[in-house]
């Protein structure tokens, strides 16, 4: 293996993309943008759900369930429903979510001590803002119970609950480090994945095949350049993320360099495999959706959690690197992780490296045909 | 007019010849929308189950043991750990092995016997705040529950609140109910957009394009030509996601089998036309490839896919009205979900008419430039 052979690819490489300024803009638009979404327009803190209420008892009891309901901040009553039909039309036109009924005699039976009814329906199409809203409705409707009744609040059992790594419990330091991992594999699927096959496609491989560069070299020549790209996406993300979204970074910047660099070497060589074997760009394109962007998005971690999916699922996460560098990312952000704690995932990060690109060359043929 | 049916006749035979010409071509058409109902049926909830959980019990004592019950019998936590000492609380929370830890002091059982209120320590990892907010909310409710139950017999009863829940239109709240549908709209949406844009740059690119020019084909033929293979493909990918997501799982459908082809086909025309305008701006398939993805990640995160679209600011919720997705997404979930007729998802089809006829007037105006 020849270094300059290795520089001579990377620079060709690099000048191609030089070339495409309009790919290399998107390269570095693509971290910005997903970043922007995720910190601003995405939470997953459910609020404001619109709400329908028919009241048919009218007194200044239900009057005040409703009150507490809109003063939590989890409901927004959207309509004052005077018939049973209106709340049909409403969850069925999507206009409300919850449709809340208090029937005639629910302050009767208040006063009288017997058991009050409330009626809700939810739309279910939305399992998750269901769920959540049923329960945000069932602690309420109790906490009222309660006060309406005079029982004391305290209970006998007293909870002190301390919340670790993320004390506010804010979605932002959640997502955003993962975030990273999600997007450092889409650089790597999005564009090492058509580099060889454009090759083939455009014919400028047969020139390739006639120079004397060998195949690591060829390899490695072709991902520096990516290696770049990525790597400053990574510092763009990581300080995006730090000083935009003030999410916390606790652990070590070397130690993020250095798996990162690892990450992004198996995911650069992950996407040239699939290039090799499929020399199409339009075959390559679909295939690292499936293999790269969606495994990473989805079965990572990142957002879903990976304990709540069914056995099988859990089985096939392991072998997702993306999930192995999104629990490495959060550790650093969050938990402030030594290599103590980090060094099983990052041993899996190297074996992925190592074997994909062991892979990306045996798979290269130097031929044609 | 016969010729020019004659044409696109032939541009699309020629299309399709092109594309199932690579056989792998062929498996993916059938094996991405497949994956992707497999992973949004399986995978992707936010439902908080079985919450990993490790208890440190100092106390030993029935109370103690019963209230480590009562938190393992919901399905929600899962004690998987015993630790003995506060360090390996430390550990077990700092390698992510659980996501809880409660940590019942020695006095408890004493404190309770006594009435005085008795302390139990509750650790949550915020790492994950959706699971860490739930995992709260759940151990508050059990404790508080169990708590309740201890107080002494005898004593006023509080106001009881019966409660009766109803959810409709999917009562056992199933996300896969929710999502399966969702990915008919996602797989139309990735799959035209990239084959549409891939394959037109593709002529571009390898140089073919000058030869169809030079044949009688008019633009419009051209464009027609290019389109209809890939409108041909979502439709099939739709009935195959729709038939898949039924038989295997149990989706319901409640509305109407005419209207799902109808909108989705009113759908394609915005999706279609934003695959021509990517075609007309990208000259290399990497270029159309980003460009896609460019469009495709932001339109799928703020379509209401995944996380609703109340919860976001303003700003967002403007940008999500020339959406496709998000009308589709609408649609969609109504006919399989609510049995929606027209009567009810008529203002999203005009939407979605309005923003396809528009999308497609801009690319076919496009499209002629970047020819002539």
């Amino acid at each position: 293996m020849k270094f300059i052979r290795i520089k001579a690819i990377a620079k060709k490489e690099m000048l191609q993309i030089i070339r495409d300024p309009l790919s290399l803009a998107m390269g570095f638009l693509m971290p910005v943008l997903l970043l922007l979404i995720f910190g601003y327009a995405i939470s997953l803190d459910v609020n404001d759900i619109a709400t329908i209420v028919l009241d048919l008892d009218r007194s200044s009891l239900s009057r005040e369930l409703v009150t507490d309901l809109t003063a939590s901040g989890y409901f927004k009553v959207v309509r004052h429903a005077e018939h049973h039909r209106e709340i049909g039309d409403a969850l069925d036109a999507g206009a409300a979510r919850v449709a809340l009924t208090i029937p005639t005699g629910f302050s009767g039976d208040i006063n009288a001590r017997r058991t009050a009814t409330l009626q809700v329906i939810v739309d279910g199409s939305d399992s998750n803002t269901a769920t959540i809203a049923l329960g945000y409705i069932a602690a309420l409707s109790d906490i009222y119970g309660r006060r309406i009744g005079g029982v004391s609040l305290a209970p006998i059992i007293e909870i002190r609950a301390r919340v670790w790594y993320n004390p506010e419990l804010k979605s932002r330091n959640f997502i955003v480090p993962g975030l990273i991992a999600v997007i450092m594999m889409v650089i790597a699927a999005l564009l090492t994945s058509l580099c060889i096959a454009r090759e083939w496609e455009r014919g400028t491989m047969e020139q390739l095949i006639a120079t004397p560069v060998k195949t690591p070299e060829l390899i490695l020549g072709k991902m520096t350049p990516y290696f770049l790209i990525g790597f400053i996406d990574m510092g763009f993300s990581v300080t995006m993320a730090v000083m935009l979204f003030a999410v916390p970074f606790k652990g070590s910047l070397f130690l993020l360099s250095v798996i990162s660099g690892v990450f992004l070497f198996g995911g650069l060589s992950f996407g040239i495999i699939i290039s090799i074997i499929t020399k199409s760009q339009m075959v390559s394109s679909q295939i690292s959706v499936v293999a790269t962007y969606l495994p990473a998005f989805l079965l990572s971690g990142f957002m879903f959690s990976i304990s709540n999916m069914e056995k099988p699922l859990q089985v096939l996460t392991r072998i997702v690197p993306a999930r192995y560098f999104v629990a490495i990312l959060k550790g650093l952000f969050l938990k402030g992780s030594s290599v103590r704690f980090l060094i099983a995932d990052a041993v899996f990060l190297l074996i992925f490296a190592v074997v994909t690109f062991a892979v990306a060359n045996r798979k290269f043929e130097k031929r044609i045909g | 007019m016969r010729n020019s049916v004659e044409r696109i006749h032939q541009m699309v035979a020629k299309e399709f010849i092109q594309i199932f010409r690579d056989k792998r071509m062929k498996a993916i058409v059938f094996v991405i929308p497949l994956l992707q109902t497999m992973v949004f049926g399986y995978a992707v909830t936010m439902d908080v189950n079985n919450i990993p959980t490790a208890v440190y019990d100092l106390d030993r004592s029935p109370e103690s043991r019963e209230l480590v019950r009562r938190l393992s019998a919901s399905s929600y936590f899962d004690v998987r750990y015993a630790p003995g000492s506060p360090a390996e609380v430390q550990d077990l929370l700092d390698r992510s092995r659980v996501t809880v830890a409660l940590q019942i002091d020695r006095g408890f059982s004493a404190d309770l016997h006594r009435r005085i209120p008795a302390a139990v320590q509750l650790l949550v990892d915020g790492t994950d705040s959706n699971t860490g907010i739930v995992a709260l909310d759940y151990a508050n409710r059990i404790i508080l529950k169990y708590a309740r139950d201890l107080a002494p017999a005898g004593s006023a009863p509080p106001v009881r609140i019966d409660l009766r829940q109803r959810a409709w239109y999917n009562p056992e709240l199933k996300s896969k109910n929710y999502n399966v549908p969702g990915v008919i709209a996602m797989v139309i949406m990735l799959t035209s957009l990239l084959l549409t844009s891939m394959a037109v740059v593709r002529e571009r690119e390898i140089g073919t394009m000058e030869q169809l020019m030079v044949t009688p084909l008019k633009p419009v033929e051209l464009i027609l030509g290019k389109t209809i293979p890939f409108a041909i493909i979502a439709f099939f990918d739709m009935i195959l996601v729709t038939v898949f997501g039924i038989l295997v799982f149990d989706i319901p459908i409640r509305g109407s089998l005419v209207l799902l082809p109808l909108s989705t086909a009113i759908y394609l025309l915005s999706v279609l036309g934003i695959g021509l305008v990517i075609s007309t701006v990208a000259k290399t398939q990497q270029q159309a490839l980003m460009s896609t993805f460019l469009f495709y990640m932001p339109a799928v995160l703020l379509s209401g896919f995944m996380f609703p679209l109340e919860n976001m600011p303003d700003l967002f919720q403007y940008l999500t009205f020339i959406n496709p997705l998000r009308y589709f997404l609408v649609i969609i979930r109504g006919l399989f979900l609510k049995g929606n007729g027209i009567d009810i998802l008529w203002p999203q089809m005009a939407a979605l008419l309005v923003l396809g006829s528009v999308v497609i007037t801009l690319s076919v105006l496009r499209f002629r430039k970047r020819l002539g």
